[in-house]
């Protein structure tokens, strides 16, 4: 309980293609197809964003994390942890796209959608095996694992 | 199995791909997969490396960067990207024109039958035609015939560095479609040249007009169809014999266990001419009896092959994706490349046996390999060279790792714009007329150009004969090179009793009362210049119409990959004729008003447009809706056969 898999990073692996971002926008479309998803009407948007700093590349999405400042911050209630997922879910029918939950996380990993007016935040590819980023890296710098796992590595 | 079998319809292809699976020995299909996932980026064709501010990326989700660090948009980085390549497989055709343009002038006899298979020289096989081309060029025919093939030949070369005017070949396409081509200002000036501006406008701060890049990519692609590939056909014709139907086989079964087996593969017939008669010289013949073999096998792949077969009905061991599998038979003593197509991985599999590889060419050149260079002065003696070089080779190879599977298929190739005029109308009232009425009748729905590559992204060579399948089902000739036609050739399409087991009851009618086969093999992909031609035949027979675009015709490249088939994509487009790539489509989603432009708005600038379509049986719908299109617009009756 409490120890599903988690999204890590190799930050020393990560090249900064992007490729990440592609896959997540892809997995979230309609047609789950690149170039079809680019002929939909609403073009999905990714929920990861890879971001340089010091000459390293980060990939940036929802880190889930357990004591998480979007869900207080959430006055719509739209967020809740779910401690069996270790996960932030978030019901997009109760959000009211007050950006709260975007300006609270340390990690500035919640990306406001201008266009719906509700924030996109990673859900892990919800019923997926595993997030659609992990195998769409070329270099394998994606991590997909238990915290436990990752501790003994 | 199971594995192999998604990976090609072609038996023989499964075969050995298991075998190179037991052997641990990686294929194309093998680092397809170690390449997953491909960038998205390059798919879209909206990462743009030219210049060092770079390289940059267009988000094609919207809210990234929407420009490069230049201020370049989606528009102008994929039409940048693509008409690069356009200018890259007009290179490649072209640069093989040149060549064979050159040897042209080495010729010193014409043929006569007392040469025959004797000659190590080259010799004017065609003199008809040599003496039809030279009129073209104003070169005075009354002389002797070495003296009109070196003229030409310097006519020829001048097509390359012309600076202005219009390239002479251009004068075969139909008045109308000159026109068109006036208008737009992008009738072929130089060969070269072409190449060189279009390269020109794609660098940093030129043009950032996606439908000017695209104007000029066309008239480049213009200069190889109608220009560097053209020649290629023609001198080759000239030199090396004019095609005229003949039999042969295809398909890995046609290595020989017992005997040497050479391999020729690439795209230049100059030095694999002299190769097959370098297999017939007696005393190599000799040599490889002392070494305990049966004889000499000569066999070929891709479009080397193709040539070889067109001209000598020489074997052919497969297409593209056969080549390495070709060497993991473990019985090929010798695979000889010139240019175009080799993979860089021959190398590593022709490691794993004693397989010689030899580079012939100075542009296409392995580090570490046998290098012969080939020079057409010494062709034959380079040719016998290389041959030896097997026989001695033949000795060393491990019987116990030979396995060289049964399947092979016969077929019919050989045929030319030439051969259709005298198949269809008989030798002595040569026309185009039995055709067109064929087509105004509506026995014949329309016609398809099938050509191109293939690729380990598509279950090889499926998409092709799938969709040829379809066509000829529905009464429509089709019109095959390079890579395409040996996939069809492999699965018995190529024969004339395939008429009656798929054509529809129109072609099979016409294949019937002439025996040919309902699909048409024109040779290598230098040859889709003899599907212009004949084109602008039949518009000068009449009845179907005043230009290419006005023709019941479609093309089409199923299993592309390669860059030369986005130039002939284009050169077939700008001609008028309505062109659909199956495979992935061009990299340029990421920009959606080129996509657009290429799909519909093309076709009010030239009168045809590009499509892309991922199913064999839709694109043979997309291709015959637009037969029908242009049936109608004639005025022509429905196909005969045909309820649909």
């Amino acid at each position: 309980m409490g120890n599903a898999k988690q999204l890590y990073y190799d930050v020393e692996k990560c090249l900064g293609c992007r490729s990440c971002e592609i896959a997540c926008a892809v997995a979230h479309s309609i047609s789950r197809d690149l170039f079809k998803a680019l002929q939909e009407e609403a073009l999905s948007l990714p929920r990861k964003r890879v971001l340089g700093a010091s000459g390293k590349n980060y990939p940036v999405s929802c880190r889930h994390c357990k004591d998480p400042k979007c869900v207080d911050a959430c006055m719509a209630q739209a967020l809740v942890y779910d401690k069996e997922k270790s996960q932030v879910i978030h019901d997009e029918t109760r959000c009211v796209g007050c950006w709260m939950c975007v300006m609270v996380c340390p990690y500035g990993a919640i990306r406001p959608n201008k266009k719906t007016k509700i924030p996109l935040r990673c859900d892990k590819c919800k019923d997926k095996d595993e997030p659609a980023c992990v195998a769409a890296c070329p270099t394998g710098a994606i991590i997909y694992i238990e915290e436990e796992e990752l501790a003994k590595k | 199995m199971s594995d192999v079998k998604n990976k090609s319809i072609d038996l023989a292809t499964q075969e050995v791909l298991q075998k190179a699976r037991d052997e641990n020995i990686k294929t194309a299909w093998d680092r397809l997969e170690q390449q997953q996932p491909q960038c998205g980026f390059g798919e879209l064709g909206v990462c743009c490396t030219v210049c060092n501010m770079g390289p940059c990326r267009i988000d094609p989700f919207g809210e990234g960067a929407q420009v490069g660090v230049c201020g370049a948009n989606a528009d102008t980085i994929a039409a940048r990207n693509l008409v690069r390549k356009i200018a890259v497989g007009a290179s490649a055709h072209s640069d093989h024109g040149r060549d064979v343009a050159h040897a042209i002038a080495l010729v010193n006899k014409t043929h006569s039958p007392a040469s025959a298979g004797h000659s190590h020289d080259y010799e004017i096989m065609d003199v008809e035609k040599l003496k039809a081309l030279a009129r073209e060029f104003n070169v005075d025919t009354a002389q002797p015939d070495e003296k009109i093939a070196r003229e030409t030949s310097q006519k020829l070369l001048a097509e390359f560095g012309r600076q202005d005017g219009e390239l002479v070949f251009t004068k075969r396409a139909p008045k109308k479609r000159r026109e068109i081509w006036k208008k737009l200002n992008i009738i072929p000036r130089g060969i070269d040249r072409e190449v060189v501006e279009l390269l020109h406008t794609t660098t940093m701060g030129v043009d950032n007009d996606y439908k000017n890049l695209i104007a000029t990519g066309m008239r480049c692609a213009l200069s190889d169809g109608w220009g560097g590939s053209m020649v290629a056909t023609d001198v080759q014709d000239i030199i090396l014999g004019s095609p005229e139907p003949i039999r042969g086989k295809v398909n890995l079964g046609v290595l020989k266990e017992n005997c040497v087996n050479i391999v020729v593969h690439g795209h230049e017939p100059v030095l694999s001419e002299m190769a097959v008669r370098a297999s017939q010289d007696p005393e190599l013949i000799k040599l490889a009896k002392s070494k305990g073999a049966e004889g000499i096998n000569l066999a070929g792949i891709c479009c080397t092959a193709n040539e070889v077969l067109m001209r000598h009905g020489i074997a052919v061991a497969g297409n593209f994706l056969q080549q390495e599998l070709a060497i993991i038979t473990g019985a090929v003593e010798v695979m000889m490349v010139d240019v175009q197509c080799i993979m860089p991985a021959l190398q590593e599999v022709a490691s794993c046996y004693h397989t010689k590889l030899i580079t012939t060419n100075s542009k296409a050149r392995f580090p570490g390999v046998i290098h012969v260079e080939f020079r057409p002065e010494q062709a034959y003696e380079t040719a016998k060279e290389i041959i030896r070089a097997g026989i001695e080779n033949f000795s060393l190879r491990d019987k116990a790792r030979v396995n060289i599977p049964k399947h092979e298929m016969d077929l019919v190739a050989g045929f030319t714009k030439e051969v259709i005029f005298q198949i269809l109308g008989g030798r002595y009232r040569a026309t185009y007329k039995p055709l067109n009425e064929a087509i105004i009748s509506g026995r014949l729905r329309g016609l398809a150009g099938v050509v191109g590559c293939c690729n380990p992204k598509q279950v090889h060579d499926y998409f092709h004969t799938t969709l040829v399948k379809e066509l000829i089902k529905r009464d429509v000739l089709v019109l095959q090179t390079g890579c395409s036609a040996i996939a069809c050739a492999k699965q018995g399409l190529l024969v004339p009793e395939a008429a009656k087991e798929y054509a529809g009851k129109g072609l099979q009618e016409i294949c019937a009362a002439v025996g040919i086969p309902p699909v048409l093999h024109l040779g290598s992909c230098v040859d889709n210049s003899r599907i212009l031609t004949a084109a602008s035949h039949i518009i000068t027979e009449g009845g179907l119409g005043e230009d290419l675009s006005d023709i019941p015709a479609a093309g089409c490249a199923p299993e592309w990959m390669s860059e030369k088939a986005i130039t002939i994509g284009f050169y077939f487009v700008a001609s008028g004729v309505y062109t659909i790539f199956g495979a992935s489509p061009f990299a340029t989603l990421g920009s959606r008003n080129l996509t657009n432009y290429l799909t519909r708005e093309l076709e009010g600038v030239v009168g045809a447009r590009f499509d892309f379509c991922d199913d064999p049986i839709k694109m043979a719908e997309l291709m015959i809706a637009h037969i029908d299109k242009k049936r109608k617009a004639l005025h022509l009756k429905p196909a005969m056969y045909q309820e649909d």
